[in-house]
C-alpha cells in the first residue's frame, strides 16, 4: 500500500486515491504525420520498464484531480521523490523517440 | 526415464517407496548448445521438450536463474481455455488447447486437466451481444462454445447468486465445455522430466546476466554462476523479466510488468465444479481438488517487479467474488501471492524474431499464459527449429506494433485481462 505525496496537494495520501498514468517523460512527435512507422510504434507502444528507478505518472484522481510525476523503484515499491511535470523537466532526460532501437 | 504406471505404483508401495528415482538430472553445463533457453517456466520447459521430442534438436539446454516453475507457472490460477475472439489468437490457444487433451498420456505424467468448462458472465446488454458475437466466431474457428441463458447458469452453478435483483444481475454466459484446469506444478514437472529423459540439460540457479553478440549475430550467453554458454540460437522465455532480458540484447519490447495477484481460501467441501469468469464485475473462480476455491482478477495498475501486490487491488478482487457468490464473504482466504506478468498493448504474446540474428523471444503472455504453455512451447520450438516462423506463431512478431496489425484481444475476448 503506496502512500503518494502528491506535490498540488502537499499531503501524503493513500494510493487508492491515485491512478497510475504510466511511463513519465513520453515525447508526442511534434508532427505525427512525418512520422515513420517505427517512430510512431516506439511513442505509442515501446517502454524502457525498468527493473530499478521508474519516473512515472500519476494523477491524484479522486483529490485534486491533477497530474504528477513520481520516482520508484519497481522491484522494492520505494518511491524516492514526487515532483510537478514541469519541474525538473529540463534535468529529467526527456525520453527521445529512438529509432533504430528495436527489435525487428 | 521411470516410466510411471498403475503395476509401478504397486511395486513401488511393496519396496516401501525407496526406488522412485529422480525425475530429472542436475546437469553441469556444457560449453555450447544448439539451442539455449533462458527460463525454465512451463513454456521454456515445454519449447525444450518439443525441440527435442517432434523436431529433433537434442542439444538443447535450459537455463532458470531459480527453480523451475517457480514463477508465474506456478502462481497463476490454472485456467485453459480458447474462447479466444481474434481468428490468429483462437488458433494459437485452440492449438494448446488440443495439446492438452493429450498431454498426460504424451509426458507419461498426470497433469489433472480437468475439462470441466468455463462460463464467461455476462452483466449487461452489451456484455451479451459481445458473447454472442465472441461464440460465433468461435464457431468459424471450430472452437466449441455456447450461449446459455440465466437459468442454464444457475442450473450449472446453483451457488452462485443469479436473481435479478443484484446490481449486476446474471444475463447468462458463453459456456466452453472443453476449457477447465490443470495442475500448474505437474505441468512443469512433466516437461522438465519428459525434456530431461530426451536429453535436454535443465540448469537451474544459473542466472543469464547478458548475451554474446558478434556482428549482429548471438553467439552464445552470459551466465553469473557459469560463465559464458555457447548457443547457435537463443530463445527467451522469461515471462515479467523479458523487458529486462532485451536490454541485456540492447533491445526494448512494447511490455510492461506489472503483478497479478491471486489468493485461495481454506479447503471446503465441493460447492463449484466449473471455472466462472465475469470480465464486467472483474474477477474469476474455481475450486481446486483440494477443496480451496482458487481467485484471482486484475492486474496491479503500476509496473514492477516486486512479485507481490496492493491491498486495494485484493478488495477488489474479493468484491467481485462476493457480488457473484453472497454466501462466499465468510469463507477465510488463505494464501495470497503475486506474479510478475509481461503485458503486452494488445493482451497478445510475442513471439518473435528480433533484430539480433537467431535470438527469438516468446513473452507478452500477459495475464493469460499458462493456458497456452504446451501450444506456445510447440510453435517456439518449431520456430527455433526451423528457418522460419511456425504459422501459428507468425501474426505475433513484433513487427505488429509498427505495422499495426495488432491482435486486440483486449476485452475482445471476454476475459479478465
Amino acid at each position: 500500500m503506496f502512500l503518494i505525496f502528491c506535490p498540488h496537494c502537499r499531503e501524503y495520501r493513500s494510493e487508492e486515491e491515485f491512478h497510475y498514468q504510466g511511463e513519465a517523460h513520453l515525447v508526442r512527435p511534434q508532427d505525427p504525420r512525418s512520422c515513420s512507422d517505427e517512430e510512431w510504434g516506439n511513442y505509442l507502444y515501446f517502454r524502457t520498464n525498468p527493473r530499478g528507478l521508474h519516473r512515472e505518472m500519476w494523477s491524484h484522481s479522486m483529490g485534486c484531480g491533477r497530474f504528477f510525476n513520481v520516482v520508484r523503484n519497481t522491484e522494492t515499491y520505494e518511491i524516492k521523490s514526487t515532483y510537478l511535470l514541469e519541474e525538473n523537466s529540463k534535468d529529467q532526460k526527456s525520453k527521445e523517440i529512438k529509432s533504430g532501437n528495436r527489435t525487428t | 526415464m521411470q516410466r510411471f504406471s498403475g503395476f509401478g505404483l504397486i511395486g513401488q508401495a511393496l519396496g516401501y517407496q525407496e526406488k522412485w528415482h529422480r525425475m530429472w538430472r542436475n546437469p553441469s553445463p556444457k560449453s555450447a548448445y544448439d539451442v539455449v533457453i533462458v527460463g525454465g517456466g512451463g513454456h521454456g520447459l515445454a519449447t525444450a521438450y518439443y525441440l527435442a521430442n517432434n523436431f529433433g534438436v537434442k542439444k538443447v539446454a535450459v537455463l532458470e536463474k531459480g527453480f523451475i516453475g517457480g514463477g508465474n507457472t506456478g502462481r497463476n490460477t490454472t485456467i485453459v481455455r480458447s474462447n479466444y475472439l481474434w481468428d490468429a489468437a483462437a488458433k494459437l490457444y485452440e492449438h494448446a488447447l488440443q495439446l492438452w487433451e493429450g498431454l498426460s498420456q504424451e509426458l507419461n505424467y498426470n497433469v489433472m486437466f480437468s475439462q470441466r468448462g468455463v462460463l464467461n458472465l455476462g452483466h449487461t446488454l452489451q456484455d451479451m451481444r459481445d458473447i454472442q458475437r465472441r461464440v460465433s466466431a468461435n464457431y468459424l474457428n471450430g472452437i466449441d462454445g455456447e450461449v446459455l441463458s440465466t437459468e442454464e447458469v444457475q442450473a450449472k452453478v446453483p451457488m452462485m447468486d443469479c436473481s435479478s435483483s443484484r446490481r449486476y444481475p446474471v444475463l447468462g454466459a458463453s459456456w466452453q465445455p472443453r476449457a477447465g484446469v490443470a495442475r500448474h506444478d505437474a505441468v512443469a514437472w512433466g516437461f522438465a522430466r519428459g525434456a530431461d529423459s530426451l536429453g535436454v540439460d535443465i540448469i537451474q540457479d544459473c542466472e543469464v546476466i547478458g548475451f554474446e553478440i558478434s556482428s549482429g549475430k548471438i553467439t552464445g550467453v552470459n551466465t553469473r554462476q557459469f560463465g559464458t554458454i555457447g548457443a547457435e540460437r537463443v530463445g527467451c522465455v522469461t515471462a515479467g523479466n523479458s523487458g529486462v532480458m532485451a536490454s541485456y540484447a540492447g533491445l526494448q519490447l512494447p511490455i510492461e510488468s506489472h503483478p497479478l495477484q491471486a489468493l485461495v481460501s481454506e479447503p471446503i467441501k465441493p460447492i463449484l465444479d466449473t471455472v466462472v469468469m465475469s470480465n464486467q464485475v472483474h474477477g474469476y473462480v474455481s475450486q481446486s481438488d483440494k477443496g480451496d476455491l482458487v481467485i484471482g482478477a486484475g492486474i496491479d495498475s503500476y509496473n514492477g517487479y516486486g512479485q507481490r501486490g496492493s491491498f486495494p487491488t485484493i478488495e477488489h478482487t474479493i468484491e467481485a467474488i462476493v457480488e457473484l457468490f453472497p454466501s462466499f464473504s465468510r469463507i477465510p482466504m488463505n494464501r495470497q501471492w503475486g506474479g510478475i506478468v509481461d503485458v503486452c498493448p494488445d493482451a497478445c504474446p510475442i513471439i518473435s524474431k528480433t533484430a539480433i540474428e537467431n535470438l527469438y523471444f516468446n513473452c507478452g503472455w500477459g495475464t493469460g499464459g499458462f493456458k497456452a504453455t504446451p501450444g506456445s512451447g510447440h510453435v517456439f520450438a518449431s520456430s527455433l527449429a526451423g528457418k522460419d516462423m511456425d504459422p501459428i506463431a507468425a501474426p505475433f512478431s513484433i513487427d505488429r506494433f509498427y505495422t499495426g496489425a495488432l491482435i486486440d484481444e483486449h476485452g475482445a475476448a471476454g476475459v479478465a485481462h
